[in-house]
């Protein structure tokens, strides 16, 4: 209500998070997280055995996740910035009002990680003078590794806290949000898979850095494939003891975050496919492990771990983002922007009249698309589109069919959004306004677009302010005479 | 201000820290970013430069070589020193910075993937100088692509800046390209672009000059004074061009956030900058130049931090009215928020107190009438079905209604209700099945 909507009516809004968030954790996890602490792994497993090849290859796949992580990794977390201030600004700008500190420490052990990156790739070529500069080199990289995984310590206690803010909605403070519920097991899944995803990247890698060297190729698949073993047991096991936390309501909408509401049924599918996915993995690694000049694994094999396990993160990510649903911010605020405290007053005066950005303020025939829109925009477009990905046309196809749909059946349809699915909030203005956006969604059964402030502007969502301009402290707000 | 200004509401969650805490961290931590976004795109900018002189007095190419190491180190400092501004500007001018983010949206979420392809062709340009020495030119295209990309990111960042300072102004905003037309955005990216360029002469003394380098070695064929000499060149010409760039951002910011704190740190950073000239201008008549390097570049790191405040004073002016009258407005929303959950939750408790078939129907129509109704079927079957199946046995009807099963294979799944208490469970069996419908 307080911020001009920026909308892509064909993307969805929410995807256009989605695939910068998801591109950056997959770069995040297995590059940084778990791939320096490899990296460094490999290095010492050079100057350990004294066999120079263990040094070059090491560097090799550094100079990779160094490039990767310093263009599209870093640029992917400033992304996410980007995307949740337009998609959300209220949620993200309530998130940073408490979060501030958490971001800020995170930034400056960011700043740290980038710089000693920085120190660590750039002083590979020195570090080859002496055994003593290697040892140097090798703590470096360990020290690295430790800075990485403290970014990751801070940064899901922010992600879990949107999921459940735990003691957080009686004592508003940092602390209690950092110690809700499922902040361990996030953070112990998390971690476990880093280092597991780390080693199947490094695996696919050995196969195009290794071409012309399949002795230390093969010893390489053995290593990594091990460090990747140890990993695998502790990954399946912290899974599931964040499943477990998972608040129940959210498990219950685990079903459609997958496919959608028609496939429901997709929810044990899907979850049979990453039992097998990871079977396959299991597999590999295993074969992998036990490579030997007589026995080895074909170098297109060795790249389906690091695949399968992306996929996983990926879908892992889309579900998260999605049992939030309906809210932004567990029990505070919902998708829509709008806190569960204002519902009162909003379903009492209606959304429009303490809208800032609106047409109108008091509902006419005339006016009543125009009022509807704003309505749909202001209430349902961080989730729905008109004509794209989750087009509410095609979801209202589905439920009355091609007959022409009827504007009561809509409105009464619209009080009850929340509790027919449980995943979209409740409608957060009054009946007048659930006749005003039924109104404006029958009018959608013959077409229609909706484009967002970043092409149209908001010129024409400027009615006369509620509030009397020349008299700020007046109590001269339409609604204001109720107050007691 | 004119009646279209729009006042929202600020978020009504309590800063993190006092005000002026912020503001301090803001100031510092925009300088250091500001101060390797200034290195980056000088440093992009002057290694094309030489590379393209490289092309007839070859020397000038290992020198373009040199500049270009430096920056890709300067723009991976610059992503990591813009979070905490780009945390803080969050946290201290929300509603300003998104909506201007909002109404500029496309170009603003373009900066990632451009901001990527400059950073991926920066690399590039950088790690094929061996390979590609005899594709020349092909290779001067590719820095001359990313020095591109760099000259268009900031008109996103200016215009989205101004457009903060002027609510009045965000009515009449249609995309990012109308948001190039606020009159100062043109202005302050020159302004911005020739302290770029004056920021990455002296950068190029200050490396250049150390003792420890040596430049023989390195950069067989030219000449360090001369060198050095161009670097100052370079400040001393971008500075110069500040006094026509400064004085038209001057002219075009609109008069209601000069103030006289402002005025007066943006005249002592002028002042500060006169010595610094004067300084250059004697190192270049100096056959041994580098010497006052030190001097030089702490008055102008004094005048770039006077100019920095001066425009956080500006902004503040600026915005003082409007911030005021939109700290009232939520102050007031909060206060109507309050009492109506107030009310709200007086006439829940009042529904708990009503009597069960009365509190049955209410709950009815809030819940099922969407989809029920009395004689005809709707999304769901009708009432007179529902006193068939379940007259004599409320509790399997409260049962179905907490947890549906899937029944009649020609309807869709019935949502459950388990936010239902059990006094409305109640209310619904008794109203529902004695309905006489
Ligand atoms: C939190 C995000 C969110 C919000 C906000 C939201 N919805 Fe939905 N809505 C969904 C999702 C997710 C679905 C299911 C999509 C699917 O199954 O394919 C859905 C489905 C629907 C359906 C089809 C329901 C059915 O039973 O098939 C309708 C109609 C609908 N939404 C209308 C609205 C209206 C009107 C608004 C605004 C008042 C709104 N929604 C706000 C997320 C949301
Ligand atoms: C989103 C639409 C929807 C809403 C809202 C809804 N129902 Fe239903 N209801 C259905 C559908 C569809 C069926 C048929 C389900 C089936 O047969 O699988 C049904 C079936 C029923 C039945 C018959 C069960 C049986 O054993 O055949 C009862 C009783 C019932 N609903 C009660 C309620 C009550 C009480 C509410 C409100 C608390 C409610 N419904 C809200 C859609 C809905």
């Amino acid at each position: 209500m307080e911020f001009p909507l920026f909308h892509l009516d064909f993307l969805n809004n929410r995807i256009l998070i989605a695939v910068i968030a998801i591109l950056h954790v997959l770069i995040n996890h297995p590059l940084a997280v778990g791939g320096i602490p490899l990296v460094t792994l490999l290095e010492w497993q050079g100057s350990r055995s004294g066999d120079a090849r263990w040094d070059e290859l090491a560097q090799r796949i550094m100079k990779t996740f160094f490039l990767i992580t310093t263009t599209v990794g870093a640029l992917t977390g400033v992304g996410i910035w980007f995307s949740t201030s337009l998609v959300n600004p209220v949620a993200i700008g309530s998130l940073i009002r408490v979060f501030f500190w958490a971001w800020f420490t995170e930034w400056l052990v960011f700043v740290t990680e980038v710089a000693l990156i920085m120190v660590y790739f750039l002083s590979w070529k020195r570090s080859l003078e002496s055994p003593e500069a290697k040892k140097r080199h090798i703590r470096w990289g360990i020290i690295l590794s430790i800075a990485s995984w403290i970014t990751m310590v801070l940064i899901v206690a922010i992600l879990s806290f949107m999921m459940d803010p735990g003691n957080w909605m009686s004592q508003h403070t940092l602390v209690n949000g950092f110690f809700n519920p499922i902040y361990a097991p996030q953070l112990a899944f998390r971690t476990t898979l880093a280092m597991l995803m780390a080693g199947t990247v490094v695996l696919s890698l050995t196969g195009w850095f290794c071409r012309r060297d399949e002795d230390l190729r093969l010893k390489a698949v053995s290593l990594v494939s091990r460090w990747s073993l140890i990993w695998l047991p502790l990954c399946a096991i912290a899974s599931y003891w964040y499943w477990q936390r998972v608040p129940g309501a959210m498990r219950a909408n685990l079903a459609t975050a997958v496919a959608t509401q028609a496939f429901s049924n997709w929810h044990e599918a899907m979850l049979l496919i990453m039992i097998t996915g990871l079977g396959i993995v299991l597999l590999l690694l295993t074969a992998g492990a036990m490579t030997s000049p007589g026995f080895r694994v074909p170098r297109y094999a060795a790249v389906v771990p690091a695949l399968v396990l992306a996929g996983c993160l990926g879908s892992f990510e889309r579900v998260r983002e999605f049992i939030r649903k309906p809210y932004a911010i567990g029990q505070y605020m919902y998708s829509n922007g709008i806190r569960v405290q204002e519902y009162p007053l909003l379903q009492r005066d209606g959304l429009l009249a303490h809208a800032t950005y609106t047409p109108v303020r008091e509902i006419t025939s005339e006016n009543e698309l125009q009022a509807g829109q704003t309505l749909f925009t202001l209430t349902c477009t961080r989730c729905h589109t008109v004509n794209g990905v989750n087009s509410i046309r095609v979801q209202l196809n589905r439920m009355y069919g091609k007959q022409p749909w009827e504007k009561d059946k809509i409105a009464q349809f619209i009080s009850t959004l929340h509790t027919s699915r449980s995943y979209m909030p409740p409608f957060p203005g009054n009946a007048r306004e659930r006749q005003a956006l039924a109104a404006y969604l029958v009018s959608l059964q013959t077409g229609g677009q909706l484009p967002g402030a970043q092409s149209v502007g908001i010129g024409q969502l400027a009615a006369p302010p509620a509030y009397d301009l020349n008299d700020p402290d007046a109590t001269s707000d339409p609604t204001q005479e109720r107050i007691p | 201000m004119s009646p279209q200004t729009p006042f929202p509401r600020d978020i009504p969650l309590p800063l993190p820290a006092p005000e002026p805490l912020l503001i301090v961290l803001l100031v510092i931590a925009f300088l250091a970013h500001l101060l390797f976004v200034n290195l980056m795109l000088g440093g992009s900018l002057l290694t094309v430069f030489y590379e393209w002189r490289g092309l007839r007095k070859p020397a000038y190419d290992e020198l373009a070589h040199e500049i270009a190491k430096t920056v890709t180190v300067n723009k991976s400092l610059a992503v990591v020193l813009g979070v905490a501004p780009l945390l803080l500007i969050n946290v201290l001018y929300t509603i300003y910075f998104y909506t201007a983010n909002s109404l500029t949206g496309l170009a603003w979420i373009m900066l990632i993937p451009t901001i990527t392809l400059a950073f991926v062709l920066t690399y590039l340009h950088k790690y094929s100088w061996e390979a590609m020495r005899h594709h020349k030119r092909l290779h001067l295209g590719i820095g001359i692509c990313a020095s591109g990309l760099f000259l268009l990111i900031p008109f996103v960042f200016l215009a989205n800046a101004t457009l903060m300072l002027f609510p009045d102004r965000w009515f009449s905003i249609q995309g990012f390209l109308s948001a190039l037309s606020v009159p100062s955005v043109l202005p302050r990216y020159f302004h911005f672009l020739l302290a770029s360029l004056g920021v990455s002469g002296l950068a190029l003394v200050g490396y250049f000059r150390r003792e420890q380098y040596d430049f023989e070695a390195h950069l067989p064929g030219l000449n360090r004074q001369e060198i050095l000499k161009q670097g100052y060149t370079l400040t001393l010409g971008a500075s110069c061009l500040q006094f026509l760039a400064g004085p038209l951002v001057m002219v075009t910011l609109p008069s209601h956030g000069f103030s006289a704190a402002m005025l007066g740190s943006i005249g002592l950073g002028i002042l500060a900058a006169l010595p610094a000239l004067w300084l250059i201008w004697k190192e270049l008549q100096s056959p041994l130049p580098g010497k006052r390097f030190i001097q030089i570049g702490g008055l102008l790191s004094l005048t770039v931090l006077l100019m920095v405040s001066g425009r956080h004073l500006y902004r503040e002016t600026a915005l003082a009215s409007h911030k005021h009258q939109m700290q009232i407005r939520t102050a007031s929303y909060e206060r109507q928020v309050q009492t109506a959950a107030a009310e709200a939750k007086a006439a829940e408790a009042a529904e708990a107190s009503l009597p069960l078939p009365e509190l049955g129907a209410k709950t009815f129509q809030q819940n099922c009438a969407g989809c029920h109704a009395a004689q005809t079927k709707l999304v769901g079957p009708p009432m007179t079905e529902m006193v068939k199946i379940y007259g004599s046995k409320p509790a399997d009807f409260k049962a179905w209604v907490q947890s549906p099963g899937k029944k009649r294979p020609d309807y869709p799944q019935m949502p459950a209700f388990p936010q239902l208490s059990e006094k409305q469970l109640e209310g619904l069996a008794v109203y529902v099945l004695n309905s006489k419908h």
